[in-house]
């Protein structure tokens, strides 16, 4: 399994993002997007997720091309964005147990209970998610990201608002995916630390 | 700490069946709409509060009361549907769910079509169960309460359906909810006479059978084109 990128192009406006942008992933591999703010970071990981579309360029998992949102990319890849994607009603337990029922998988609760409990959330399996501060809410993500089988993870600064327990387990989590031979584009400012083969992608502004 | 447990291997899952995705979206906006309450019960508050202004506006007459009865229902209807409208994807898309939705490997339509559902179960159902309280009001017979809740029960699904691409549409859109009742209301036309049109009918004791038979062709219609115009929506909203 590969995730093959071949001259993706994109502008915003008369902005270019980025234009004639290729890479390869394969299993166990890691992509890093680094860049300045408003460099297009969010927005090549949109891209990959198939919610924005690439004005040029092909995307091809395994040789098989993805046109956006085609059904195998849906089943492929799990994007966590900048916002949490949790309803302020439900509570963080109810809230992962919804997020997985979509992600179309069946996990037994107990093992919904104890990635909660890993990420730090135990005794807060109850609390409605507006009630948990940013940080608990970025663990209620990492704790589907652990369940999830999905193979390519596209992930938007997810280490924002964790605490350094907090970025510890996120490292854990994503080397314990790639180990499994799962892949991971990470866009972050911060200074991730992963144990495992890192592809370093930075964007920068280029000329109208 | 034991990470490993909670980790599962990576292996492409069995699908499970599509349809499953509109009972689970129906039963997700369900539960969300029943943990905010007051929301519910402002749309019928109002509609009962339209209907209320009327014989206050037009006075006690009764037989002009009668005469104006199904269009003041209908038209009290469809404002509160309108009320309600924003409630189907904005909330959604402020907190990423939705793009989670559009992301979910269950195709999109089903899952639109899951959320029209519990969006007419939580507006157009109780506004139709209440409606033969209003019309009582103006002084509808037995018969015609009958056939009005008939034209709503068949009428506010579509008045769902409509105003969910409308809201699809304007997602993200500034002033937004005014755009989307200009979008909306004037689609909401037809409805709007057959459903009334047949009341009145009954009242002139005039076969009302075809205005029903249009809008239940309208429903079945509606229900097989309407998700997979609100999918393209949020797709192209979500850009």
């Amino acid at each position: 399994m590969t995730l093959a990128a071949t001259g993706l192009t994109l502008s915003r406006g008369p902005r270019r993002l980025f234009s004639d942008l290729s890479f390869r992933l394969v299993p166990g591999q890691a992509l890093v997007l680094r860049g300045a703010n408003g460099s297009g970071k969010t927005t090549l990981l949109r891209v990959l997720a198939g919610l924005t579309v690439a004005e040029g360029g092909e995307l091809r998992w395994h040789g098989e091309r993805w046109t956006a949102l085609c059904a195998g990319q849906r089943a492929a890849s799990l994007y966590l964005g900048h916002a949490n994607a949790l309803k302020d009603e439900l509570t963080a337990a109810e809230n992962l147990a919804e997020a997985l029922a979509f992600d179309g998988m069946v996990i037994a609760g107990s093992l919904q209970r104890q990635s909660l409990d890993n990420m730090g959330l135990a005794g807060r399996h109850h609390l409605p998610a507006r009630r948990l501060s940013q940080g608990q809410k970025r663990r209620v993500g990492l704790a589907r990201l652990a369940l999830a089988r999905k193979p390519l993870w596209l992930l938007d600064e997810p280490t924002n608002a964790l605490d350094a327990d907090g970025v510890a387990l996120f490292s854990t989590v994503v080397a314990g995916h790639l180990q499994q031979g799962g892949m991971a584009c990470v866009a972050s400012h911060l200074p991730l630390s992963i144990a495992a083969p890192v592809l370093e992608l930075v964007l920068s502004e280029l000329p109208i | 700490m034991n990470l490993a447990a909670a980790q599962v291997s990576i292996e492409p899952v069995a699908m499970m069946a599509p349809e499953r995705a509109v009972w689970l979206a129906a039963g997700r906006d369900l539960r969300l709409g029943l943990r905010s309450r007051a929301e519910l019960i402002q749309a019928l508050v109002f509609l009962i509060i339209v209907v209320s202004l009327f014989p206050l506006a037009v006075g006690p007459e009764s037989a002009l009361l009668k005469r104006i009865a199904s269009g003041v229902v209908w038209v009290a209807a469809l404002l509160s549907v309108l009320l309600t409208l924003p409630r189907i994807f904005a909330a959604d898309y402020a907190d990423g769910t939705l793009e989670q939705l559009v992301m979910s490997p269950y195709p999109l339509p089903l899952i639109a079509a899951g959320k029209m559902l519990a969006h007419w179960l939580m507006s157009g159902l109780p506004l139709t169960l209440i409606a033969p309280l209003l019309g009582l009001q103006f002084g509808l017979e037995a018969n015609e309460l009958v056939v009005l809740v008939a034209s709503l029960m068949l009428g506010t699904p579509i008045l769902s359906m409509i105003g969910a691409i409308g809201a699809a549409l304007t997602l993200g859109v500034r002033g937004g909810s005014i755009l989307m009742a200009l979008l909306v209301l004037p689609l909401y036309v037809p409805v709007l006479i057959f459903g009334s049109g047949a009341v009145e009918q009954s009242m002139v004791s005039i076969d009302y059978s075809a205005n029903l038979s249009l809008l239940g062709a309208g429903l079945l219609l509606g229900a097989l084109v309407v998700p997979f115009a609100v999918a393209s929506a949020l797709r192209i909203s979500l850009d």
